[in-house]
């Protein structure tokens, strides 16, 4: 076995695992056609070709070129002070280890991620040189998604963005003054710049394009960032109003939310060992799609009667527990964004729902075939037959009734809670 | 008078579509419609033996298509589930829509629809899953090439897919349990058939077919695959429900290293 065959192995384990802590794995809404009979055709789809054993997909090649850095970040892996392993790739192994892993059906493409070393412009220039040599050496039509470093120029913002299909900043911290507790070197306008650079490019590109057909793709599958959840003691609304805030101010496709993993012993933080907050880690994905696909608007869900979600239902639940005078919604009539709040109906449901009632009046027996959660949306539902007998009941009751006759994943975790019920 | 008759095709979908034909050219009481290969005779009905023809094949695929896009994916999608009995439903699902004046392929509050718009879908979802499960070796003949297994008979609807993908190297696709596979020469993607003495797992133990450069590849994945996951948020059933055991021997990532 070859030297250089054992070092890369090397690094790729060190690199993998600083990188890892980075949840986006997206590899869709980016068209690239293999036209000139190179390499990798986008659909516009994404695959997920594994999964890793704590259940995320593994879409891309998710590394970082360097774990040096010159940040002292309290909650990254790779910050400055902490003891760990340094590696660095050479832009061609990148290159090569993205190339053979496409070519065997591994991966949709490549995320590359850095700590900052020297500044960050030098790292960014870097990262911008992989993707470059990708598209054009390459004739590489997989997905590449770029991390823009805070602080980096325009210039190479914009030169990213024409190679890249996403780039994305992590805003890391959703407060303000958490990012100063936390990231003292880092200023807010380090992030927001890079962002707002970004997006102005993306609206001026697809403006352009549509007078110009030549005009080239810049970030065709837009930008996204990630918050950390539960290191700082931030409630729910401060998430999820700082998220509205940017999908809002810069036209993000997405705004993840990762759980807290406690790396470092740090007065600041939960110590190590702290299980990591998963659960409310899925409420906040769920408030995401409510907000984004489901019609809700966010003070609806979180506000100051309310500033954090239920553990133990999910927040469609809850806010309907909360506003029973909605309901009962009428399954032959409503509007599709109507049923679209009902709990138990997820929009695959709402799709079936109206297409069918267009042959009959649907009953509950059809619903169940359809596939709808009955368990929770037969509070909330009448249909093509005479019994509802739960009209009248209030939320609390409803509530007690729907966790006693179903099982969640995260049921374990808040047994307590459900004891009230019991 | 029409005696009940048993259709006997030859287990391409040109030959159902064949035997669709003739049901309706003929008017025939149809008792069944079974492949060649696991026909039984039933004892009230006649057997009646379909000469696969394209022309009358093309004919009831464009009169379905005329009526919905849909339908036709959900029926040729559902035929390659090779579900045990698909062929009646199907002939059923096709009554219903030449009987009705608007499409069906949405009416799922009707349970043949509704069958074969869940078949269509479980076939799709592992057309998606072969997408994302197939793992190339590089041969020493520069052929990358790849064994599968699949729940469906999902060859026919990835090609065009991998066609467009991986289309500056050879590969080959081969389904183990169908005995056939899809082989792109950099011109055209051709069906072939092997003498495979052994199906290429992820195996330990190293084949001559495949050189070190390969093997460093594949180990490179497996540690790449390890190191990206996080210990500390392990959640074993959904790694199970997204990657289902079954999948796993063919799976470079899963080898026992």
């Amino acid at each position: 076995m070859s030297i250089s065959f054992e070092r890369i192995k090397e690094k790729l384990n060190i690199l993998a695992d600083a990188a890892k802590y980075d949840v986006s794995c997206s590899s869709s809404g980016s068209v690239r056609k293999n036209n000139s009979n190179g390499l990798g055709d986008s659909s516009g789809m994404g695959i997920c070709h594994s999964y890793t054993e704590d259940g995320r997909c593994v879409s891309l090649l998710k590394i970082l070129l360097t774990n040096h850095c010159i940040f002292d970040c309290a909650y990254c892996v790779t910050r400055k002070s902490n003891d760990v392993q340094r590696a660095a790739f050479k832009i061609q192994e990148v290159v090569d280890l993205t190339i053979n892993f496409y070519r065997r059906n591994y991966i949709e493409g490549l995320f590359l991620s850095s700590g900052i070393f020297k500044s960050p412009d030098y790292t960014m220039e870097r990262l911008v040189a992989v993707a470059k040599k990708l598209r054009l050496e390459e004739n590489f039509n997989g997905y590449i998604h770029l991390k823009s470093i805070p602080g980096a120029s325009d210039e190479l913002m914009r030169e990213a963005g024409l190679y890249a299909d996403r780039l994305s900043v992590n805003i890391e911290v959703p407060t303000i003054s958490g990012l100063k507790l936390l990231a003292p070197d880092k200023k807010h306008e380090d992030f927001t710049k890079p962002m707002l650079k970004v997006k102005n490019e993306i609206i001026q590109y697809k403006s352009e394009k549509k007078i110009i057909k030549s005009t080239p793709k810049y970030a065709p599958a837009g930008q996204s960032t990630q918050m950390i959840v539960g290191a700082t003691g931030e409630s729910d609304k401060d998430i999820m109003y700082s998220a509205t805030h940017y999908y809002k101010n810069y036209n993000m496709k997405r705004v993840y939310y990762s759980g807290y993993v406690p790396v470092a012993e740090d007065s600041r933080l939960p110590a190590i060992g702290t299980q990591v907050p998963m659960l409310r880690e899925n409420r906040l994905y769920q408030t995401d799609w409510l907000l984004r696909f489901y019609g809700f608007g966010v003070q609806e869900i979180l506000n100051n009667d309310h500033p954090n979600l239920d553990m133990d239902v999910d927040p469609k639940l809850g806010w309907a527990l909360r506003n029973m005078e909605y309901f009962p919604i009428d399954i032959n009539k409503a509007d599709k964004n109507v049923l679209a709040r009902v709990p138990g109906l997820g929009m695959k449901s709402v799709h079936k729902i109206v297409s069918a009632r267009r042959y009959r009046k649907l009953n509950w027996e059809h619903l169940k075939k359809i596939g709808v959660a009955l368990n929770r949306a037969k509070y909330f539902i009448v249909c093509d037959s005479s019994k509802w007998e739960h009209r009248d009941m209030e939320g609390t009751k409803i509530k007690g009734l729907i966790l006693q006759n179903s099982v969640g994943k995260f049921r374990k975790e808040y047994s307590n809670q459900l004891q009230l019920f019991s | 008078m029409n005696t009940l008759k048993t259709l006997i095709y030859d287990g391409s979908f040109n030959g159902f579509l064949t035997a669709i034909f003739v049901a309706f050219d003929e008017k025939t009481r149809v008792a069944d419609i079974q492949k060649k290969s696991a026909s039984q005779s039933g004892l009230f009905s006649e057997t009646e033996s379909i000469f696969t023809q394209m022309d009358k094949a093309q004919r009831v695929w464009n009169g379905i298509d005329k009526k919905s896009h849909t339908a036709i994916k959900d029926i040729y999608f559902a035929f390659l589930s090779e579900t045990k009995g698909v062929e009646m439903l199907l002939y059923s699902y096709i009554r219903k829509m030449f009987a009705s004046t608007n499409s069906i392929s949405s009416d799922f509050s009707d349970g043949t629809v509704l069958k074969i718009s869940q078949l269509a879908r479980s076939v799709g979802r592992e057309k998606h899953r072969m997408e994302a499960f197939v793992r190339f070796q590089l041969t020493k003949d520069n052929i990358y090439f790849a064994n599968i297994e699949p729940d469906f008979d999902v060859l026919p609807l990835i090609s065009k897919h991998f066609r467009s993908r991986y289309a500056d190297q050879q590969w080959l696709i081969y389904d183990v349990k169908r005995k056939y596979g899809i082989y792109f020469d950099l011109n055209k993607v051709e069906i072939i058939t092997l003498d495979l003495d052994t199906a290429y797992t992820n195996s330990i133990n190293k084949s001559v077919h495949f050189g070190d450069e390969e093997y460093n590849y594949q180990d490179l994945w497996n540690n790449y695959f390890k190191s990206t996951n996080i210990k500390s948020r392990i959640n074993l059933k959904l790694h199970n429900q997204h990657v289902p055991k079954r999948y796993w021997k063919y799976l470079s990532e899963k080898k026992a290293v």
